[in-house]
């Protein structure tokens, strides 16, 4: 299968890769997994006082597609608010790197890790 | 398509391989293609699809998590492994571990290791297979969704090992 260029880039150059501590409480830690195809993906958010992402780490184990909708989505959250990162859908993540539809799934898992990501910040927010 | 019919078999997550195979084999001649060598063309387009579905049916029945994957669908019961992330943190966080320590493992060439690991993995999918026999036996709609989880399990479960194969042959190259 051919990639496109955009998912050669981000697998050749992932960008922030890595991880936070997932017990800091301005930490947010999205964990997903593809049945499909095995594949698992960390996403983690550092979020600021003023509800805003400072900064985003992911370590996932995957395919190409995989690894290049989390490195996207990595550079995408930054600077938003937490609110508007879950506004991040999987058809923008898609389109950006012209993903085939049997990669489609890869930019849902990145989706639903910002998701996963957003309610454990709520949820460490508000206990 | 039930193959649990195709191949009058009972329909459970138990199937005497015995039975099957021969079944399988008795299936499979009868819808051989060469048996219609003379027979019409509709004739031969049907054997050759029954055929297909022989083979099919026969690969399913007697791969574990195929065979579970196929009760669900006949129970109606929807696995949507393409749209359905999972999202069992725990489950993962192993996962994330497994991941990282076969890289070690790989990386530092540590063939006890990745034995070690092996059989872990092994003994792990063997859990998880009789977890599901469990669940699928009680029909109903609550423990086939258990059911339904224990294959998405098993499927990260797989990868695993097959990765974990990959490694034993490069390793055993050297």
């Amino acid at each position: 299968m051919a990639y496109s260029e955009k998912v050669i880039d981000h697998y050749e150059n992932p960008r922030n890769v890595g991880g936070f501590d997932k017990n800091d409480p301005n930490i947010a830690t999205g964990m997903v997994g593809a049945p499909a195809c095995g594949d698992v993906m960390k996403l983690q958010l550092k979020v600021g006082e003023n509800g805003i992402i400072e900064d985003a780490k992911f370590k996932t184990y995957g395919c190409g597609s995989a690894i290049a909708s989390s490195s996207l989505v990595t550079e995408w959250v930054k600077g938003k608010s937490i609110d508007e990162a879950t506004s991040i859908k999987n058809t923008d993540i898609a389109e950006e790197l012209a993903l085939p539809p049997v990669k489609i799934h890869c930019s849902i898992l990145a989706e639903d890790a910002i998701k996963a990501a957003v309610e454990d910040y709520k949820s460490k927010q508000s206990s | 398509m039930n193959y649990f019919s195709l191949f009058r078999l009972p329909e459970q997550f138990q199937v005497d391989t015995a039975d099957l195979s021969r079944a399988y084999q008795t299936l499979a001649q009868i819808t051989h293609p060469d048996k219609f060598a003379t027979s019409s063309e509709r004739e031969k387009r049907l054997a050759v699809q029954k055929n297909a579905q022989v083979n099919d049916g026969y690969q399913v029945l007697k791969t574990p998590i195929l065979r579970a994957e196929h009760i669900l669908e006949l129970r109606g019961v929807e696995l949507k492994h393409e749209q359905q992330t999972m999202q069992d943190t725990g489950f993962l966080m192993q996962q994330m571990e497994w991941r990282e320590s076969l890289e070690e493992i790989q990386s530092t060439k540590n063939e006890d290791a990745l034995l070690d690991m092996d059989g872990e993995i092994k003994s792990q999918i063997k859990n998880h297979l009789s977890l599901l026999e469990a669940e699928l036996t009680k029909q109903n709609a609550e423990s086939d969704k258990v059911a339904a989880e224990e294959v998405r399990k098993l499927k990260f479960m797989y990868k695993l090992r097959d990765e974990i194969e990959l490694i034993e042959d490069a390793l055993s190259d050297i």
